[in-house]
């Protein structure tokens, strides 16, 4: 029983990242972007977070940072989509190339200028970056583990989810936004303004991005830089996208099996199954993929991406 | 008032409209300029990180160049990033999103790696030829797999393909952990080194990987642009209503494309594992299958362009490992610069395609 609950709970910190990558992405892909850059963007959270908290020892400034800069990183992707056209394909790729390497490339420039050579958190944000502990609830048995015992990132992203969420489907700018990916020449007829509304919803999703990127090297690494800290969970969380059926609460529970899966190896009895590890990273793809044959095969029209996502907008084509 | 502010607003209006067709000159021209502000730009931003722009690309250009070692090393980068461009080309031209040539390149090498390892006894020039078949073989069915299912069921290809780079990957990890691990490595984990009989020639202090490269970019070039199967592809990438109104099978011809596709890429697996690493390691194709789609896009899917253009990227790639040992930069700089200049010649692409209009004049 112990080992189960350890279980979810490395589950859930497993799974943190990808919350964040997803709902970002889901975001951009209802304003009808596809966009691959969700690495990019992370990687450059990732770092533009880990510096600030390395520097200024606050998590507060990290995470604002982390955000800003994911978002920075969307501008480039959404001028270039957006106001210049260009293949978003190609757009994400080239983000995703960029900004890793651009990630990794700051933080090996500043290892080689440290004078430890390595980064390494200073003590004040790592006592923020710890476990929480609430009083009473946190001492509940079972309970008190599984949901109140995590750093202030898995509540951070479960309260975004849910905000995100609430704004897709329950306000009219979250119904403006999805009009518009679905079909923004009939968005643009009744008024509502295509291009504002995409750089909006891009630079917000790319900044959600960002924080999902300083989790992995804030937490995930254990507080010392890292390069390449993101490894991957950008592109997981395009594909998780599909696994959650663009709906960001779908997205939490998403985020939980995968994270499941990836942690899976370290919890399996060997008394049960011994499976080579490759097996169990693999998993999380391989599942993927079978999501994406499942969800083409039945076409059920609640599960499928935005009509006019992967087309950008031309005004005067309509 | 409210009258006058309203003209004035008028007066600047914006719009964008697009340009009836540019000339090859014209477009070329464009994308000179591109490229021109993306070094510029680059160069800014070396000087942000505090080095002098000239001195860094000038060893950038001499790492490339200076010796015929560098120059031998840049052409060993080449190739991979030349053949996999080649093969992805092939897909895109048919408007069919193949972002899985990292998982197309290590399926080949797979394939290819078990002969290397397992029947090296053969003469060599059998072996070679077994080893070329497997890595064209492997590659292809791997590419064929999201061409099934696309065809099919209409499977998004683009994700579908990206999930079968990792599967691929680990599968050289569990190769790599379990049957094919090397025993005399002491308990590190990595595969055998080929026996020479199983590694591939060189020719001109260069494996042969090159000569391959320059025949597969004049064959590709031919297929796309005189075969029956070119203009299919070419058709298909337009409406597949308009390709089944012309009596042609556009799932058969996704199918074969995206098998060519593949194995294009798979040849570059098993020249990167037979002629380079002579292992197969895990980095085999190491993100060669993301740029190679970077390389076919920005030589708009013509062959002799990616020749050129994987070239370029080849000696920045090379150009760029100098950086370290001279001023202590580290390799991912080139990374950065890629990005920047994409990101132009993404730009410029638009003012290729589009102008702007002010208040109703036209001006370019």
């Amino acid at each position: 029983m112990d080992m189960f609950i350890n279980f979810l709970v490395a589950a859930v910190l497993a799974g943190a990242s990808l919350l964040y990558g997803t709902v970002g992405e889901i975001i951009n892909q209802k304003s009808g972007h596809l966009n691959l850059g969700v690495e990019g963007m992370m990687a450059i959270g990732a770092c533009a977070g880990f510096m600030a908290g390395y520097r200024f020892d606050s998590l507060v400034i990290a995470i604002i940072a982390a955000f800003l800069s994911g978002a920075a990183a969307a501008l480039i992707y959404a001028v270039l989509t957006v106001t210049f056209m260009a293949d978003q394909n190609v757009t994400g790729l080239t983000l995703t190339i960029f900004g890793c390497g651009l990630s990794n490339f700051i933080g090996e420039y500043n290892i080689t200028r440290s004078e430890t050579g390595n980064l390494k958190l200073p003590e004040h944000i790592m006592s923020q970056l710890r476990n929480i502990h609430i009083p009473v609830l946190s001492d509940i048995p079972v309970v008190g583990k599984l949901f109140f015992s995590y750093n202030i990132f898995i509540y951070l992203g479960a309260i975004i989810a849910i905000i995100v969420y609430i704004y897709l489907f329950k306000t009219k700018t979250g119904l403006n936004l999805r009009t518009i990916g679905e079909n923004p020449a009939a968005a643009d007829a009744v008024g509502i303004h295509v291009v504002r509304s995409k750089y909006i919803n891009l630079l917000i999703g790319g900044g959600i991005c960002g924080i999902g990127g300083a989790y992995c090297s804030m937490i995930v690494c254990g507080g010392v830089w890292m390069s390449d800290s993101v490894n991957g969970m950008g592109w997981i969380s395009v594909a998780l996208v599909i696994f959650a059926a663009w709906s960001p609460l779908k997205a939490i529970g998403g985020s939980l099996v995968f994270g499941a899966f990836s942690v899976l190896k370290y919890y399996m009895p060997k008394s049960v199954i011994t499976l080579p590890n490759a097996f169990y990273d693999m998993l999380p793809f391989v599942i993927t993929a079978l999501i994406l044959v499942i969800t083409s095969v039945r076409k059920n029209k609640g599960r499928m991406q935005p009509a006019s996502c992967g087309v950008n907008y031309f005004r005067e084509e309509r | 008032m409210a009258e006058q502010a309203v003209q004035n607003r008028e007066k600047f209006r914006i719009r964008i409209s697009k340009r009836a067709e540019v000339g090859t000159k014209k477009a070329v021209l464009f994308r000179a300029i591109s490229v021109a502000a993306a070094i510029i730009a680059g160069g800014l931003f070396i000087l942000c990180i505090g080095y002098n722009p000239f001195s860094v690309y000038g060893t950038i250009i001499k790492g490339a160049f200076s010796t015929s070692m560098a120059f031998q090393a840049t052409v060993k980068v080449m190739i991979p990033l030349l053949i996999s461009s080649l093969g992805v080309t092939l897909a895109f031209k048919m408007k069919f999103w193949n972002i899985g040539a990292e998982g197309q390149i290590i399926a080949g090498a797979i394939c290819a790696s078990y002969f290397a390892l397992f029947h090296a006894d053969l003469p060599h020039f059998l072996l070679m030829i077994i080893m070329f078949a497997a890595g064209i073989i492997g590659g292809g069915l791997y590419g064929l797999i999201p061409a099934f299912f696309k065809a099919k069921f209409g499977t998004n290809e683009t994700l579908f393909t990206l999930m079968l780079n990792y599967i691929a990957l680990y599968v050289i990890v569990w190769l790599r952990d379990g049957a094919w691990a090397d025993p005399e490595s002491g308990g590190f984990p990595k595969i055998a080194r080929f026996v020479s009989n199983a590694q591939l020639d060189k020719v001109g202090g260069i494996q042969v990987g090159w000569i391959i490269g320059l025949i597969l970019t004049v064959i590709v070039f031919i297929y796309l642009k005189y075969t029956k199967h070119g203009y299919e592809i070419s058709v298909v990438s337009e409406s597949h209503a308009t390709a089944r109104y012309a009596g042609m099978n556009p799932k058969k011809i996704m199918l074969r494309t995206m098998f060519f596709s593949g194995a294009v890429c798979g040849i570059a697996g098993m020249v990167q594992a037979t002629g380079s690493d002579m292992t197969l390691a895990t980095s085999v194709a190491g993100g060669v299958g993301f740029t190679a789609i970077i390389v076919a896009w920005l030589a708009q899917l013509e062959p002799i362009a990616i020749l050129i253009v994987s070239f370029l990227f080849s000696v920045l790639e090379k150009g760029s490992s100098v950086m370290q040992s001279t001023f202590g930069l580290s390799t991912y700089c080139a990374d950065v610069l890629q990005g920047i200049i994409l990101f132009f010649v993404l730009a410029g692409e638009f003012f290729i395609r589009y102008k702007f209009v002010v208040n109703g004049k036209e001006r370019n």
